[in-house]
């Protein structure tokens, strides 16, 4: 199992965001979490990530506990997360977007660095390096020297991915990456989602579109007033009687 | 262009005691030295890690007066006592970063103010360490070497300058190769966008801390050159307008650039010099008032960031 979350409860105030929610993520599978606005997706996400912390429950990845680190801490341990909303460094070019999320890559530490250590500028040579290809990949080499915030919202939306890459992830989640954008650019990123897969990681995936959800998962979880209401694999997720009735928009 | 533009400067700033005869503008441009080491320092924080630190001048007084003190009550060499001035200000920065950087924004800046307030209030009141208001006269003049041994006071304003040019010098190497690793990557991922920052690994609190340790460091440098240059150290080094000096200096040079805060820093040391000399006190604080407003106005971002902006337009549309 790569990750295990269970019994998460969450409040805030007198809202319950998360009320008992149990489920795994297979590794190198892409596993969706899906359901209605203001379902705890997103409150998921920042409790695995550490930037919540849950009332009761924990989350386990690779068999250790993973709550009560912080998100640097998790970030460290291969976990990487996108946000929901348009999230980058705004006014950092792209290529430097980048050289930041590959910054746990670097190993040079400050003394190195202050007394101008032969070995600091071959890292940043190998960096920048691996900085090229991860933009190539997302598409986005072309780009590479604008301002982030200059760039048309598609391309942030892939910037944003390239960030999250660089951080060399062995679990990624992405908080409704395609959100936002035209069908073209949908497809896009969901050709690079499958081989980012492909390439070893595992893909915890949070989506509205139902067409696109069902086409790349291979597991479905669904999630419904803080509540798992299902999970298994698209065919059955689809024709489940409590999803249709979450859905359709009862109560 | 790129090539002999800092090969000219260089020998410009190299040479300047050999063709500036007068004692007075050589004193002006120590000055302006000491500030952009401070300078620097503070744009460290607050152009890299967008930290504001209203009470920078703590760190520099700390610095003067840790150089004095050990040169005058233990006879320390003041090469020594330098050393002692970095190490004792960047401990301070470990501890007001500590103490602040876990809540961040507005609370750093209160810390800051509140911490140069109470040490400006230490300076006064322990008479017998400091002297009180009436400060610390006779520091001797900067040395290198052992005493006994070999010594080279620096004694004149020409060696004054080299010595200051070679440690301004260095505090923007020094700046220069932090802020364009992957450490000075981390400090402007933190000014940027601090969560997304954090889940692509970069421990924030640690970062900040570092930047508060090195940019205190250097401001303690800036104040044992001063110490030992101007020979004298009162608690006025603590004084809130040269805090706000250094944040003019900083912001109207271009924060967030290495060139910007050290232009500033020479801009807003002679100005207020160039003005003293041709008119009265009233007019000069005037003027000063309306050139800052016009460069905020003209210059929001600053004049470094401004003529790169403009550089790369005139690039971009041939
Ligand atoms: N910081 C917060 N303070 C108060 N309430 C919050 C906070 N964050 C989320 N909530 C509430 O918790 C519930 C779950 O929100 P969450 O953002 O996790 O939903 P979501 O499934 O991601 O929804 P969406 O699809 O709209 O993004 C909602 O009722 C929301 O209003
Ligand atoms: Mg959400």
């Amino acid at each position: 199992m790569s990750l295990a979350v269970e019994e998460l409860a969450v409040r805030f105030g007198g809202v319950a965001a998360l009320v008992d929610v149990s489920f795994e993520v297979e590794p190198e599978r892409i596993t969706s979490l899906i359901g209605p606005n203001g379902a705890g997706k997103t409150t998921a996400f920042n409790v695995i990530t550490g930037f919540l912390r849950p009332a009761r429950g924990r989350v386990l990845y690779e068999g250790k506990a993973l709550t009560g680190l912080r998100p640097f801490q998790v970030a460290e341990r291969g976990i990487v997360r996108t946000f929901q909303k348009t999230n980058l460094f705004h006014r950092v070019s792209v290529l430097d977007n980048v050289m930041i999320g590959l910054h746990l890559r670097g190993r040079m530490g400050f003394l190195s660095i202050l007394l101008g250590d032969r070995r600091v500028r071959e890292e940043e040579t190998a960096l920048r390096g691996v900085a090229e290809e991860i933009l190539a990949f997302v598409g986005l080499a072309h780009r590479r020297d604008e301002v982030a915030s200059a760039l048309p919202y598609g391309e942030q939306r892939l910037l944003e991915l390239a960030v999250g890459l660089a951080a060399r992830p062995r679990l990624l989640l992405l908080d409704e990456p395609v959100s936002g954008m035209n069908p073209a650019e949908k497809t896009t990123v969901m050709g690079l989602i499958r081989r980012i897969r492909e390439q070893g990681v595992t893909i915890l995936l949070v989506e509205h579109d139902m067409r696109l959800v069902m086409g790349i998962s291979d597991q479905v979880i669904v999630l419904h007033h803080g509540r798992v209401i299902a999970q298994g694999p698209p065919g059955e997720i689809q024709s489940h009687p409590e999803v249709i009735r979450a859905y359709l928009g009862g109560r | 262009m790129k090539r002999i533009g800092p090969g000219l400067l260089a020998i410009v700033l190299l040479t300047v005691p050999l063709w500036v005869g007068n004692p007075y503008y050589v004193h002006v441009l120590i000055m302006a030295g000491i500030f952009a080491i401070l300078a620097l320092s503070l744009n460290l924080l607050l152009g890299y890690t967008g930290l504001l630190s209203l009470g920078h001048t703590a760190f520099f007084g700390i610095g003067a007066y840790t150089s004095a003190l050990l040169a005058l009550r233990l006879d320390w060499p003041p090469w020594v006592g330098f050393l002692a001035a970095v190490l004792v200000a960047g401990l301070a920065g470990y501890g007001i970063g500590k103490v602040s950087l876990r809540l961040r924004g507005a609370y750093f800046v209160l810390v800051t103010i509140s911490f140069a307030g109470v040490i400006y209030l230490v300076s006064v009141n322990w008479m017998e360490l400091t002297n009180g208001p009436l400060g610390l006269p006779d520091v001797p003049p900067f040395s290198l070497g052992l005493p006994g041994l070999f010594e080279l006071s620096i004694r004149t304003k020409p060696a004054a300058y080299y010595l200051v040019l070679a440690v301004a010098g260095a505090a923007y190497f020094l700046c220069h190769r932090l802020v364009r690793s992957r450490i000075g990557r981390g400090f402007i991922a933190l000014r940027e966008n601090e969560a997304l920052a954090e889940s692509v690994g970069i421990n924030g609190t640690r970062y900040l801390v570092l930047a508060a340790v090195v940019s205190a460091a250097m401001a303690g440098a800036a104040g044992s050159l001063y110490a030992h240059y101007t020979r004298f150290v009162s608690p006025e080094v603590f004084l809130f307008t040269y805090t706000v000096t250094m944040v003019i200096m900083v912001v109207a040079g271009g924060k967030g650039t290495l060139v910007g805060p050290v232009l500033g820093a020479f801009l807003f040391t002679a100005l207020p010099e160039a003005l003293r000399a041709v008119t009265s006190w009233q007019w000069q604080m005037l003027l000063y008032g309306v050139f800052l407003i016009l460069t905020v106005f003209f210059l929001p971002k600053g004049v470094i960031p401004t003529i790169e902006t403009w550089l790369r337009e005139r690039r971009a549309s041939p």
